[in-house]
C-alpha cells in the first residue's frame, strides 16, 4: 500500500475532478476527521490520562484491550435515547443551537493542513477566518440556553457567553505576533515559514515559533483553555455547582453533537496552535510527496503534545470564579499580549 | 405562540431580585442530605437558610431501649468517617460513672485509633475540598490514601468503617502481630501524602484565590455559635480539648502541638487540618514507641450495670467538639443520652456567613466547615 | 511556611505528571482479589455442636436479626444409675444478613464459643430473602474461619482467645 501512494498520490491530488466532487469529497473527509479526533483525544485523555493521573486506571472492560471501545459505546448509547424537548422551548432554535456549534468546529477545520498539499482551502487570511469561524459558537452557546427555557441554563449561557467573548481578545492578540514573525496570515504560509527558518543559522530544526512566541504561545494555550470551558475556567459547565450549564436540557443525540462539538474544537485548536507555534506538517529535511504522507502522521504528534497541555492543565486545577476569570482576561493576559506584540514588532523592524 | 411564552417566562424569570435556589437535599456539594435555601439578589446571597432534619434517625431514642455493648456499635455510625472517635466519649463517660479505669495500654491504643481516624476523615477532607472548588484530582488521592490507614482499623478491629472496638474497662482484644511495623509505614505514607496535597493545592494560586477570603469567621462569632474544633482554631482560638478539656485518654503523655491560623477564611481551616494530620501523624509514631505491655480490659463484672449517676464527657473528635451527656438509673442500659454534636453547631454559623457572598462561594464554605450529616441530624 | 522557589501551579502540575507515570493503584475485582486481613467481620458461622441454645446472641442483638427455635430432649444418663439429662437441640438457627449490623455482638457474647468470625464477604444475593443464612449455611461457613492470629508485642497472653 505505501509503495502504491508515492506514486498514486500526486495523480490523485492534480486528478481533473468535477468541483461538485471535490468538494463532496472534502466534506467527507473533515465529516470523519471531527468525531474521530474527538474520540481519539476523549479516549487518551479523558478517560486514560485522567485516570491515570488520579492513581486508577479507567475504562477497561469494553472492548477488551484497555477499554477502547468506551466512548463509541457511549456514543451509541446516547443515539439510541429519546428525543426530549422541553414543552416550553423554542423548538427550532432549541433543535438548531448543536448544530451552530458542530458547523462552526467543521469550519475551522479547513484551513488547518496536514501536508504540503493537503488542505481543504488554503486561504490568504487563514488564521482570521479560522478564529472568526470559532466565536460562531457562541451563538450555539446563546441559542442552547434561550431556548431551554430554564432560567439555570440561561444563566450558565450567559455566563458561558461573557468567558468566551472576554477571552477571544488574548487569542487573537497571541497570534498577532505569530503573524508579525511569519508575514502572513495563510496557514501553510506560516508552516513554510517555520520549515525554512533558521535558528542563529542552523538550519537543521527550522525555526519552530515557540521558540521565540513562548509568550505567545502560553497565551493562546490559556485562552483556548477558556474558549473551551475547561478547568480552570469551566464555570460555565461545572458539574459540582448548583447550575449544570447550558446543556441541562440536552440528552440523547444532541448532547452527543455538544460533546463532539467540543473535543471536536479541542482538537481543531490543538491543530491549529501545533501548526502556529511547532511547525505543522512540518518535519526538517522532508520534502515532496513524503511530506504528503508523513505530514497528517506529524501534525497528529504535534496535536497529541498541544493537547496533553491542555489536559494536563485541566485534571490539576481548581476552576476559577466568573469574576476571577473575566479579571485575568481583561487585567493580565490582555497587555500582556499587547507587550508581545510590542516586544515582536520592535524585533521584526530592527532584526 | 410558543415562542412568544418562552420569551414571556424568561423576561419575568430573569427579575434577578429575590430569586429562591435550593441547594440540596440531592446536590453532590452538601456531603449529604443538606438543604440550603438560598435567596439571591443577582449572584449575591441575600439570606440563607439550612434545612437540616433529612437524615434524623433517632439516636437518641434508640439509646434508651438498648444495652452499652448495643449503644457502643450503634454510635460508631453518627460520624461514619471517623467512626472509633465517636465510641470514645461515650465509654469514657460509663466508665466515670463504674469508677473503673482502664488500664494504660488500652489507653494508649484508644489514643492511636482516635488519631488514625482523625488522619483518615481529615486525608479525605484535604482531597473533597479540592473537588468542591474544582480540582478533579485531589479526591481520588484523598481516597487511595485514606485506603492504607483504614486497612489498619480494619487489622486490629475488625471493620473499616465501625470498628465497634472500645468496651466498658478497655478495648475487646489486643493488636495482632505486626500490626505496630505497619502502622509505621503507613505513617511514613500519611507523610508523603499531606506534602502532596500541600503541592497540589495549598500552594496552588488559584486554589489560594478561591479560598482566602472567602468566609470570614471572626474568633468571637464563632465562639458564640458553638463552632468547635479546627474551624474555630483556623480564626486563630487557642483551643483543643485534647489539651484544655478535662483529661481523657493519653494526650497528656505526648509531646504535640496546637495549630492555629490567625485568619479564619476557608484557605486556614485547610491548612490547619493539614497541619493536624501531620500532628496526628507524629503522635501516632509517639505513641507506638511509648507503647506499654500489659492487659487491654479491666476486671468487670460479667453483666455490665452502670451505677445510677449523670456525667457530661466532651471530647475533640475531629468534627470538632462532641460531647455525650448520660444519664444511668442502674439498668444494663442508659436511661437517656444527649449527643452534642460539633456538625450541628458548625451548620449553624451558615445564616450568619452566607450573607453577601457570591454563588460560588457558598460551596467552597460548605466544604472548608466540613460537616458530616450523620453528626448534625444523629 | 518557607517562601516557595517554584510556583505553585507548576509544582501542582509536577505533582499529576508523577502519579500518571506511576502504576495504579487499582484491584481490578473479580479478575483480581484483595484479600481482607483475618480479623475482619465478614460472615459469621456457627458451630453448631457447641450450641445450647442459650437464646444470649438473639437477645443481644441490637437489630434482632437471629431467629433461634430449639426444644428440649431427653438423652440416656452418663453413667448407668443416674438421671436423665436433659439436652437442648437446635431447630432453627437463622441469621438475617439484610439486616446484621455485623458488630459482632453475638459472637462476643457467647459463652460456649459457637459463633465465630469469618473474613468471607463474596455472598451477595440477587433476592432479599436469600440473605437468610439457615443453620446449614452458617454450618458450612465454618470452613472459612482462619486460626487467630497471636497478638502483637506487650499484649497480655492469657489462656483464652
Amino acid at each position: 500500500m505505501t509503495s502504491l501512494l508515492p506514486t498514486h498520490l500526486p495523480a490523485l491530488l492534480s486528478l481533473d475532478l468535477p468541483w461538485g466532487l471535490i468538494v463532496a469529497i472534502k466534506t467527507a473527509v473533515v465529516l470523519s476527521i471531527i468525531p474521530a479526533g474527538a474520540l481519539i483525544l476523549g479516549y487518551v485523555f479523558l478517560l486514560k490520562m485522567m485516570s491515570h493521573m488520579q492513581s486508577r486506571l479507567g475504562p477497561m472492560d469494553p472492548g477488551g484491550f484497555h477499554g477502547w471501545f468506551q466512548l463509541i459505546g457511549d456514543g451509541i448509547k446516547f443515539i439510541q435515547k429519546e428525543d426530549i424537548v422541553p414543552a416550553e422551548a423554542d423548538r427550532r432554535v432549541f433543535m438548531a443551537a448543536p448544530a451552530v456549534i458542530l458547523i462552526s468546529t467543521f469550519l475551522i477545520y479547513l484551513v488547518i493542513p496536514a501536508g504540503p498539499r493537503l488542505v481543504v482551502a488554503d486561504l490568504e487570511v487563514g488564521i482570521f477566518y479560522a478564529l472568526a469561524v470559532s466565536s460562531l459558537s457562541v451563538i450555539g452557546v446563546l441559542m442552547a440556553g434561550w431556548a431551554s427555557a430554564n432560567k439555570y441554563a440561561l444563566m450558565g449561557a450567559l455566563r458561558a457567553a461573557a468567558q468566551l467573548i472576554a477571552y477571544e481578545l488574548p487569542l487573537v492578540l497571541a497570534v498577532v505576533g505569530v503573524v508579525i514573525q511569519a508575514g502572513t496570515m495563510s496557514l501553510q504560509g506560516i508552516v513554510h515559514f517555520q520549515a525554512n527558518g533558521e535558528i542563529f543559522g542552523f538550519g537543521g530544526l527550522g525555526l519552530p515559533l515557540i521558540l521565540t512566541q513562548f509568550v505567545g504561545f502560553a497565551l493562546f494555550l490559556i485562552a483556548t483553555q477558556a474558549e473551551l470551558t475547561q478547568t480552570p475556567f469551566d464555570m460555565p459547565v461545572a458539574e459540582s455547582e448548583l447550575v449544570a450549564g447550558y446543556m441541562v436540557e440536552y440528552s440523547g443525540f444532541r448532547f452527543l453533537f455538544f460533546f463532539m462539538g467540543e473535543f471536536g474544537t479541542a482538537f481543531a485548536f490543538a491543530g491549529i496552535a501545533a501548526t502556529l507555534f511547532l511547525g505543522g506538517w512540518s518535519i526538517p529535511g522532508v520534502e515532496g510527496t513524503v511530506a504528503d504522507i508523513l505530514g497528517p502522521m506529524v501534525l497528529f504528534t504535534k496535536i497529541m503534545v498541544v493537547a496533553f497541555l491542555i489536559f494536563w492543565v485541566r485534571f490539576t486545577y481548581p476552576r476559577l470564579r466568573e469574576d476571577q476569570l473575566q479579571a485575568i482576561a481583561w487585567k493580565y493576559l490582555i497587555p500582556i499580549s499587547l507587550l508581545n506584540i510590542l516586544v515582536t514588532g520592535i524585533f521584526k523592524v530592527v532584526a | 405562540m410558543q415562542k412568544h411564552l418562552a420569551d414571556a417566562r424568561v423576561n419575568v424569570e430573569l427579575e434577578t431580585e429575590g430569586m429562591v435556589l435550593n441547594i440540596g437535599p440531592q446536590h453532590p456539594a452538601t456531603h449529604g442530605t443538606l438543604r440550603v435555601v438560598v435567596k439571591l439578589d443577582g449572584e449575591r446571597v441575600v439570606s440563607a437558610d439550612p434545612v437540616i432534619g433529612y437524615m434524623h434517625r433517632g439516636y437518641e431514642k434508640l439509646t434508651e431501649f438498648r444495652t452499652y455493648p448495643q449503644v457502643t456499635t450503634l454510635i460508631n455510625r453518627i460520624d461514619w468517617l471517623s467512626s472509633f472517635a465517636n465510641e470514645v466519649p461515650f465509654i469514657h463517660g460509663a466508665e466515670l460513672l463504674m469508677g473503673i479505669e482502664a488500664p494504660p495500654r488500652a489507653t494508649y491504643i484508644r489514643t492511636v485509633l482516635t488519631e488514625l481516624s482523625r488522619i483518615a476523615t481529615f486525608i479525605l477532607f484535604l482531597g473533597e475540598m479540592g473537588v468542591q472548588v474544582g480540582a478533579l484530582t485531589p479526591v481520588f488521592y484523598g481516597f487511595r490514601d485514606r485506603e492504607h490507614v483504614l486497612n489498619l482499623i480494619e487489622a486490629a478491629t475488625g471493620g473499616r468503617f465501625h470498628p465497634n472496638f472500645n468496651r466498658i474497662g478497655g478495648l475487646k482484644i489486643d493488636l495482632p502481630q505486626g500490626w505496630i511495623d505497619d502502622t509505621r509505614r503507613v505513617m511514613a505514607k500519611v507523610f508523603k501524602s499531606v506534602d502532596d496535597f500541600e503541592e497540589l493545592l495549598v500552594g496552588n494560586e488559584i486554589f489560594e484565590v478561591r479560598t482566602k477570603g472567602i468566609g470570614v469567621i471572626p474568633s468571637s462569632v464563632g465562639a458564640a455559635y458553638g463552632v468547635s474544633g479546627s474551624n474555630l482554631r483556623a480564626s486563630g482560638v487557642d483551643w483543643d480539648l485534647r489539651r484544655d478539656g478535662p483529661p481523657y485518654l493519653a494526650y497528656r503523655d505526648l509531646d504535640w502541638k496546637v495549630w492555629t491560623h490567625p485568619d479564619g477564611d476557608s484557605y486556614s481551616r485547610y491548612w490547619v487540618r493539614m497541619q493536624e494530620t501531620r500532628e496526628s501523624a507524629r503522635m501516632v509514631l509517639q505513641m507506638l514507641d511509648g507503647l506499654p505491655s500489659g492487659p487491654v480490659m479491666a476486671k468487670v463484672p460479667r453483666i455490665i450495670k452502670v451505677p445510677e449517676g449523670e456525667v457530661w464527657v466532651n471530647t475533640e473528635n475531629p468534627l470538632g467538639e462532641m460531647g455525650y451527656y448520660l444519664i444511668s438509673k442502674g439498668a444494663t442500659g442508659p436511661f437517656r443520652v444527649k449527643i452534642r454534636s460539633a456538625s450541628f453547631s458548625n451548620v449553624s454559623i451558615l445564616p450568619w456567613l452566607l450573607r453577601g457572598v457570591y454563588v460560588p462561594d457558598i460551596i467552597t464554605i460548605l466544604a472548608s466547615l466540613y460537616f458530616i450529616l450523620g453528626d448534625i441530624d444523629r | 511556611m518557607a517562601k516557595k522557589k517554584i510556583p505553585g501551579l507548576i509544582e501542582g502540575l509536577g505533582v499529576t505528571l508523577r502519579t500518571m507515570l506511576k502504576p495504579a493503584v487499582t484491584v481490578q475485582y473479580p479478575h483480581e482479589r484483595e484479600d481482607p486481613p483475618s480479623r475482619a467481620r465478614g460472615v459469621i458461622a456457627l458451630k453448631e455442636e457447641n450450641c445450647t441454645v442459650c437464646m444470649l446472641c438473639a437477645r443481644q442483638c441490637p437489630d434482632w436479626c437471629i431467629y433461634i427455635e430449639g426444644h428440649k430432649e431427653k438423652r440416656p444418663p452418663r453413667r448407668a444409675g443416674g438421671r436423665e439429662r436433659t439436652v437442648s437441640v437446635l431447630d432453627r438457627f437463622d441469621i438475617d444478613y439484610a439486616l446484621c449490623m455485623y458488630c459482632g455482638i453475638c459472637v462476643e457474647v457467647c459463652p460456649f464459643d459457637a459463633l465465630f468470625w469469618s473474613p468471607e464477604y463474596e455472598y451477595s444475593e440477587p433476592r432479599i430473602g436469600d440473605l437468610l443464612h439457615d443453620k446449614d449455611k452458617l454450618g458450612e461457613w465454618m470452613a472459612t474461619v482462619p486460626t487467630p492470629e497471636p497478638l502483637e508485642v506487650g499484649a497480655e497472653v492469657k489462656g483464652k482467645k
